[in-house]
C-alpha cells in the first residue's frame, strides 16, 4: 500500500479515499486473496495437507472440488497453492500445470499446454513440436520414467473439470488418473467443478482410477455470519497508514450495516443467493459511488449509497463494467465467464 | 579303451554317515560319501564328493566321466541324487571339432566341459565306480603308462573350442566349481536365500506376504499338487515308451556327442530311465523312484517351474529337435565352423541373409572372446530348447532394426526432435520418509506400491501363467480374453505372470521372450496401435500404415530363431474401428505359422467379443476366456493385510467394514484402498485432538466411507439460499399439478420463430386457444406464489431465472440450453423424495 507509514501525520482525505478505494477494488474485484479462506477452514485444510504430502512425501494423489459457482473454490485452490509454496520444501520442488476446460477444449489441445506447463524437451520456445499422438506417449513415457522418490511432484490443476469429461475418450482424465495411481512420478490431480454430478461423467474405468476424494464447498452461513462478512469485507484493516480514518471508516461501515435498509437490502440478497462473489458484485457499485462521491467531503459513507442498495438486486446495470469486471454473471455464457476469468488472473499467481 | 562289464549285476547304493547337513526347506539331506557294494560281493566302494566317477551311460564301453561335486538324498532315503562336474571324452567330441585340437587326441584324454546348458544333476545309482584323473599341463606329454584306467585332462571344452585348462585349473581341485551353470546355482550348499527365490517362481506356488505366511501358502498350493499328482504316471509311461521304442538306438548313439549334455532334464530323465532299465533287474523299484520324483517336495530341485504337464510335450518336441540335429551335425561335418541351429536345411539362404546382421550387432556389443563362444553356444543349444541367459542378454543389447527408417526426419516438419528424451526434471530435495505408523501404512496403502505376490487371484494367476508359457514353450501364438469389471486386477495379475516369466527366463527355464504392452487408453487413435507395437518391438518409428504393413511382414515371415512376443492389449474396446481391422490383425497374427505372437486382451466387459466385433474377428480371438469376478469381502480383506504387512494400523473391526462396505457395492480394489488411506488421514487429524488409540477404528472408516460415498445432492439442497430452495419446492407442486416430470419455466405466447420448431418439443403449444389459461401455473409462477406465502417478496423474472440457472449449473436441476430464455422446460435430476426429505428437515 502506501510507503508512508507517518500514522501521526493524518492523510489529506483524498488521498485516504483514494487508498480506500485501492483496498475495496482489490478486495471485491478477487484480485487479492484473504488471508484466510472464511468458512472453508476445514476444506483448506484438507487440501492443503493432501497437496503438502504429493509435494513432500511424493504420494500421488487426485481430488475434486465441488461447489456451487461462487462458492469459492478457485478461492480456496490459490490461497493453498499460495500457503503452499510459502514452505520452502515445497516452493522448489513443485512443478504445476494449469487447465481450464473452457480452454482447452480438447485432448490435443490440453496435451499441448501441459507439455508447455511442464517444459519437457519437445517444447522449444512456445511451440510444442510433434503430432497429437506424439505428444501423448511422449508425456506418458515422460512421467513414467518419474518415480516416487527421484523425480519433481507435479501438479495438475483441471479448472471446469466436467468439460474434460466431455473429451472424447476421456483419455486425458484416465491417462492424469492412472499416473496417479500407479508408480510413477508423483502427481496431484486437482479438478474444479460446480457440478454435483461429475462423478457420474467419468467412465468406469477412469472413475475406477479415481481416488473418490471429493471436497464439498457447501457452506451454509446463517444471515448474521453472513452480515459479519459482508462487514469484513468492507472493512479497513489496522495497517491502514491513517489510523484515525480508519477507525472512522470503520465505524461508519458498522452503522451502514446496522442499517434497516441496507440490512433489508443484504436480507434479500442473502435469501436469493448465498455465495459472496454476487455480493462482491453487489458492493462494487456502492463502492464506486462512495469513491466517486466523497472524494471532496467526508470519509463517512453517504446515505446515497442506501439508494443503491435498495435497488432491487435484479435490476443493477447488467454492464456495470467497473474495473473491468463483469458484473452480472447470472445469465453469462461460457464465453463471458472465461473472458472475466482471464481479466481476474491477469494479475493472479503466475505459473511455474 | 576297454572297461570291465558289469553289468547286469545289482549293486546298492548306500549313504555312508550321517548327513552333514538337512535343508529344512528342501527336505534334502546332504551326505559326504556314498557307498557301493555289489551284491554277492563283499567288496564296498566308497564316493566321496570331489572324487571323480564313470557314470552309466548309452554306450557301456565309454561310460560318462564326471567329478562329485555334491551328494544329497531326500529324507527317507529313497532318493539319492549326484551333482557333477562333466567331462567329455574324446568320443563325444564331434569329428569336426577334433581339428581344433590341432594335434592326435590321446585315446585316454577328457577334457572339462564347460558348456552350461547341460543338467548336472544325476540319480547316484548310475554310478559305476570311481575312477583315476590326472591333470596335466598342456606342454606336458602324456605318460606312457599302460594304466588303463588313469584318464587325462589337459584342456576344456566347451562345445565350441577348447581352451588351456589352466583358467579351470582351480576348477578341477576345489571341491566346488566356481563355474557353473545357472540351473544348478541354487543347488550349492548354504545358498538358501537363492533357493528361496528360485522356489518362489511361479507354477511351483505363489508365495503369499501375510500375517500368517505358512498357513496361506499351503491352501495356495493345493491345487497345484494335485495338478502335479494327476500327471506323472502317464508321463513316465511316455518316457518309458519312448525310451524303449526303436530309433532310440540311433539317436542315444548319436547324442553321446556333447550336445547330449545339452539336453533338458526331462531328456536327461529319460536317459537316466533307459540306463535304469538297461542296467537293474528291478524296474519297478525305479519306477517308484521316478514317481517320487515327481511327487516329493524335491520338484523345485529337479524340475523346472513348469507344471508337469508340460513335460511330456517338451520331451516329444526335445526328442524331435534332437532328432533334427542329428542332421545338423551331419552338416556340420560338411561346413566347418557353421554351427547354426536352425534344423529345416531349405530355410538356410533365408537366414544367411540376416546372419550379417546379428554378426555386426555382436561385433558392435564389443564381446570379448568368451562372451562370444557362449552367445554361439547359446544359439546352438537353442536346438535343446534351454537358452542361456546370456544369449538373451546379447540379444537385446545387440538389437538393431531389421530395415532401416524408410524415412529421414525432415527439419521443417514439426516432429518430436529426435534428441529429447521424455523425463520429468528430478526433486531438488529429496522426498521424506514416512515418519510415523499411519504414513507408514499410507504408503504402502496406495494403490501404486504393488505387493510382490498379489494375493486372492492365484487362480487366474495360474490360468494365465500356463496359457503364455505354453505358448512360448511350444513357439506358437494364441488370445486370451480377459474381462472383468474395474479394479479387480486384471492388469495387475497380468503384471505379475509377465514378471514371473522374466524371472523364468532368467533363471533359463524358458526361452526369452519380449513382452510388449499398449493400452487403448493411451494413444489417440485405434490405429495408432501398430506405431506403438512397432516401436516397442523394435525401436523404429513409422506411420501407422507404414508400421501395420512392416508387422505383417515380420509376422509372417519366418525368421532366424525368433522369440516370442507376448503382447498386452489393455482396453480392448478402445481399438474399435468401423471395419475392425485392427482388432482383426491383432487377433490374426497369432494365427500365422512364424508369428510366434501370445495376444492377451483386456477389457471391461465379459461379453465384449459377442457385442461388438464382427464375426470373423470374434472367431479369431478364440474361446480361451477368463473373468475376473469382483472381490468378495475376505479377499478385500486379505488385500488390506497383505498390504499393510504387519503395519499395524488398523483395528479388525474397521478393516472389515471397509471390505465388506466396498464387496457390497462394486468389490473394487482400487477403492477400497483410497477408503483405508482416508481413514488413515481422518485417523490422523482426529489424534491431534484426543489421546486414542492411535489405530484407525470404526468411526474413522465410517467418516471415510461417508465422505466417499454418499452423495452431496441432500447437502446441497440444505445449503442452497431460501429462494432456490422455493423453487425447487415450487417445480415440485408443478410435477404435481402436471402428473409429469418435467415443467416449463414461464411460458408465454411462442414466438413467431419458435412455432415451428417448438410445437412437436411441448404439447401445450399443440393448443395455442389454452396459452392464456396454462400460463398461470409454471414454475414460476409457483415459485412467485410460494414466495408470498412465506412472506417473501415475490421474484422477478430475472431472479428467478437467475435462481432457476444456478440449481442448473449444480446439476440440480436439468435444464434445456439457455437460448430458450423463460421458456426452458425444467426437470429434476435428484428424486422428488429426496428434495423434500432435504427440503423438510430444517
Amino acid at each position: 500500500m502506501s510507503k508512508r507509514k507517518a500514522k501521526d501525520a493524518p492523510l489529506p482525505v483524498g488521498e485516504c479515499i483514494s487508498q480506500v478505494q485501492d483496498i475495496l477494488r482489490k478486495r471485491l474485484c478477487h484480485q487479492q486473496l484473504p488471508d484466510t479462506p472464511e468458512g472453508v477452514e476445514a476444506q483448506h485444510k484438507h487440501l492443503l495437507e493432501l497437496l503438502k504430502r504429493t509435494a513432500v512425501h511424493g504420494e500421488s494423489n487426485s481430488v475434486l472440488i465441488v461447489g456451487p459457482r461462487g462458492s469459492g473454490k478457485t478461492m480456496l485452490l490459490k490461497c493453498v497453492l499460495r500457503d503452499l509454496l510459502e514452505e520452502k520444501e515445497v516452493e522448489t520442488n513443485l512443478l504445476q500445470v494449469h487447465l481450464n476446460g473452457l480452454l482447452q477444449t480438447d485432448d490435443r489441445i490440453a496435451l499441448q499446454e501441459m507439455t508447455r506447463q511442464l517444459h519437457l524437451e519437445n517444447v522449444v520456445g512456445d511451440k510444442v513440436f510433434g503430432s497429437f499422438a506424439e505428444n501423448l506417449s511422449f508425456l506418458l513415457e515422460a512421467l513414467k520414467k518419474g518415480d516416487r522418490s527421484s523425480s519433481r511432484p507435479v501438479l495438475f490443476v483441471l479448472d471446469e473439470f466436467d468439460l474434460f469429461a466431455h473429451h472424447k475418450n476421456q483419455t486425458l482424465l484416465y491417462n492424469l488418473f492412472d499416473v496417479s495411481q500407479s508408480a510413477q512420478a508423483p502427481v496431484a490431480v486437482v479438478g474444479v467443478t460446480c457440478r454435483l454430478d461429475v462423478l457420474e461423467l467419468l467412465e468406469k474405468r477412469v472413475k475406477s482410477r479415481f481416488s473418490h476424494r471429493q471436497i464439498h464447498l457447501l457452506s451454509n452461513p446463517t444471515f448474521s455470519q453472513y452480515l459479519e462478512r459482508v462487514q469484513t469485507q468492507l472493512r479497513l484493516q489496522d495497517d491502514f497508514p491513517d489510523e484515525t480514518f480508519a477507525q472512522d471508516w470503520n465505524a461508519s461501515v458498522k452503522t451502514l450495516c446496522e442499517d434497516k435498509s441496507v440490512e433489508d437490502a443484504l436480507q434479500r440478497h442473502y435469501n436469493s443467493s448465498k455465495n459472496f462473489r454476487s455480493n462482491h458484485v453487489a458492493d462494487v457499485v456502492p463502492e464506486s459511488c462512495v469513491c466517486s462521491q466523497t472524494c471532496h467531503q467526508t470519509c463517512r459513507p453517504p446515505g446515497g449509497q442506501q439508494d443503491v442498495f435498495n435497488r432491487r438486486p435484479g435490476q443493477y446495470a447488467p454492464r456495470s463494467v467497473y474495473f473491468g469486471v463483469v458484473s452480472d454473471h447470472r445469465h453469462e455464457t461460457p464465453q463471458r465467464r472465461l473472458r472475466r476469468r482471464a481479466v481476474q488472473s491477469a494479475n493472479g499467481p503466475q505459473r511455474v | 579303451m576297454k572297461y570291465f562289464t558289469r553289468l547286469r549285476v545289482r549293486r546298492v547304493y548306500k549313504w555312508r554317515g550321517e548327513p552333514i547337513s538337512f535343508n529344512r526347506k528342501l527336505k534334502t539331506c546332504e551326505y559326504a560319501s556314498l557307498d557301493i557294494s555289489v551284491e554277492g560281493l563283499p567288496r564296498v566302494t566308497v564316493i566321496k564328493t570331489g572324487q571323480h566317477i564313470l557314470i552309466e551311460g548309452e554306450d557301456e564301453d565309454n561310460p560318462y566321466v564326471a567329478k562329485v561335486i555334491r551328494l544329497y538324498g531326500d529324507e527317507n532315503g529313497k532318493q539319492k541324487k549326484v551333482v557333477v562336474q562333466w567331462f567329455v571324452r574324446v568320443s563325444e567330441v564331434p569329428l569336426s571339432k577334433l581339428k581344433l585340437l590341432g594335434r592326435e587326441p590321446h585315446p585316454q584324454e577328457i577334457f572339462y566341459y564347460q558348456g552350461r546348458s547341460c543338467d548336472d544333476e544325476v540319480d547316484a545309482e548310475s554310478i559305476l565306480r570311481p575312477v583315476k584323473v590326472q591333470r596335466l599341463d598342456g606342454a606336458a606329454p602324456f605318460p606312457d603308462s599302460d594304466d588303463q584306467d588313469t584318464l587325462y585332462v589337459k584342456l576344456s571344452w566347451d562345445s565350441k573350442t577348447f581352451k588351456s585348462v589352466d583358467s579351470a585349473q582351480a576348477l578341477l581341485d576345489a571341491p566346488c566349481p566356481l563355474r557353473i551353470s545357472p540351473s544348478c546355482a541354487g543347488q550349492l550348499p548354504g545358498n538358501a536365500k537363492r533357493r528361496n527365490a528360485f522356489a518362489r517362481t511361479p507354477g511351483i506356488r505363489k508365495k503369499l506376504e501375510l500375517s500368517s505366511p505358512e498357513k496361506k501358502s499351503v491352501i495356495a498350493e493345493d491345487p497345484l499338487n494335485q495338478q502335479l499328482d494327476e500327471d506323472p504316471e502317464s508321463e513316465l509311461m511316455l518316457a518309458q515308451r519312448l525310451s524303449s521304442s526303436p530309433p532310440q538306438a540311433v539317436l542315444l548313439k548319436h547324442s553321446l556327442t556333447p550336445l547330449r549334455k545339452k539336453l533338458k532334464p526331462s531328456v536327461l530323465l529319460n536317459k537316466m530311465c533307459l540306463s535304469e532299465i538297461n542296467s537293474s533287474p528291478s524296474s519297478d523299484h525305479s519306477t517308484s523312484a521316478e514317481v517320487d520324483n515327481e511327487t516329493s517336495p524335491m520338484l523345485p530341485v529337479t524340475a523346472t517351474p513348469r507344471s508337469s504337464k508340460r513335460k511330456s510335450a517338451q520331451l516329444v518336441s526335445s526328442r524331435i529337435r534332437k532328432q533334427l540335429n542329428l542332421l545338423d551335425d551331419q552338416q556340420d561335418l560338411n561346413s566347418d565352423g557353421e554351427d547354426e541351429d536352425e534344423f529345416v536345411p531349405s530355410k538356410r539362404e533365408l537366414q544367411s541373409s540376416s546372419e550379417d546382421d546379428d554378426d555386426g550387432g555382436e561385433k558392435e556389443a564389443g564381446l570379448d572372446s568368451d562372451d562370444e563362444v557362449l552367445v554361439k553356444k547359446g544359439k546352438h543349444a537353442a536346438a535343446g530348447c534351454r537358452t542361456p541367459r546370456s544369449k538373451q542378454r546379447t540379444r537385446t543389447s545387440t538389437r538393431t532394426p531389421r530395415r532401416t527408417p524408410n524415412k529421414k526426419i525432415t527439419p521443417g516438419t514439426p516432429r518430436t526432435p529426435h534428441h529429447a528424451t521424455p523425463s520429468i526434471p528430478c526433486r531438488l530435495r529429496p522426498a521424506q520418509q514416512p515418519a510415523n505408523v499411519l504414513e507408514e501404512a499410507r504408503l504402502r496403502l496406495h494403490v501404486s506400491s504393488v505387493p510382490e505376490s498379489l494375493p486372492c487371484r492365484e487362480q487366474e494367476f495360474q490360468d494365465i501363467y500356463s496359457f503364455v508359457e505354453s505358448k512360448i514353450v511350444d513357439g506358437t501364438g494364441g488370445c486370451m480374453y480377459i474381462s472383468g469389471v474395474p479394479g479387480t486386477g486384471k492388469t495387475a495379475t497380468v503384471h505379475e505372470v509377465m514378471r514371473c516369466l522374466q524371472h523364468a527366463t532368467d533363471m533359463d527355464e524358458i526361452a526369452p521372450f519380449h513382452f510388449i504392452e499398449i493400452n487403448g487408453m493411451k494413444m489417440t487413435d485405434p490405429h495408432q496401435a501398430y506405431v506403438q507395437i512397432l516401436q516397442k518391438l523394435t525401436g523404429q518409428k513409422a506411420t501407422a500404415d507404414h508400421a501395420a504393413a512392416l508387422l505383417e511382414k515380420r509376422f509372417s515371415n519366418p525368421a532366424p530363431r525368433k522369440e516370442s512376443t507376448v503382447l498386452l492389449v489393455d482396453e480392448l474396446d478402445l481399438l474399435w474401428t468401423r471395419k475392425q481391422n485392427v482388432m482383426y490383425n491383432l487377433f490374426d497374427w497369432p494365427t500365422r505359422r512364424h508369428a510366434r505372437l501370445v495376444v492377451l486382451t483386456i477389457a471391461n466387459t465379459m461379453d465384449l467379443p459377442e457385442r461388438i466385433m464382427i464375426n470373423r474377428v470374434a472367431s479369431r480371438l478364440g474361446l480361451t476366456r477368463l473373468s475376473f469376478q469382483p472381490y468378495s469381502f475376505k479377499q478385500l480383506q486379505q488385500i488390506i493385510t497383505s498390504r499393510l504387512n504387519k503395519v499395524k494400523a488398523f483395528e479388525e473391526d474397521a478393516l472389515q467394514l471397509v471390505s465388506r462396505k466396498v464387496a457390497a457395492l462394486s468389490g473394487d480394489a482400487r477403492r477400497c484402498l483410497d477408503i483405508c488411506r482416508r481413514a488413515t488421514e481422518i485417523c490422523e487429524h482426529s489424534a491431534a485432538d484426543t489421546s486414542s488409540t492411535g489405530l484407525v477404528g470404526m468411526s474413522h472408516v465410517m467418516d471415510a466411507l461417508n465422505e466417499m460415498f454418499s452423495s452431496a445432492y441432500i447437502t446441497a439442497i440444505k445449503c442452497v439460499s431460501v429462494q432456490e430452495q422455493l423453487f425447487l419446492r415450487a417445480i415440485i407442486a408443478e410435477f404435481r399439478r402436471l402428473g409429469l416430470e418435467e415443467a416449463t419455466f414461464q411460458q408465454g405466447p411462442p414466438p413467431i420463430w419458435a412455432l415451428g420448431s417448438q410445437s412437436h418439443l411441448s404439447p401445450h403449444y399443440d393448443a395455442p386457444g389454452h396459452q392464456c389459461t396454462r400460463q398461470s401455473f409454471t414454475v414460476f409462477v409457483q415459485h412467485q406464489s410460494l414466495c408470498r406465502v412465506e412472506g417473501l417478496q415475490p421474484v422477478s423474472v430475472s431472479e428467478g431465472l437467475a435462481v432457476c440457472q444456478r440449481l442448473g449449473a449444480c446439476r440440480l436441476l436439468l435444464l434445456e440450453p439457455s437460448r430458450l430464455g423463460v421458456l426452458q422446460r425444467v426437470r429434476l435430476n435428484v428424486s422428488q423424495d429426496d428434495v423434500l426429505y432435504a427440503l423438510k428437515s430444517d
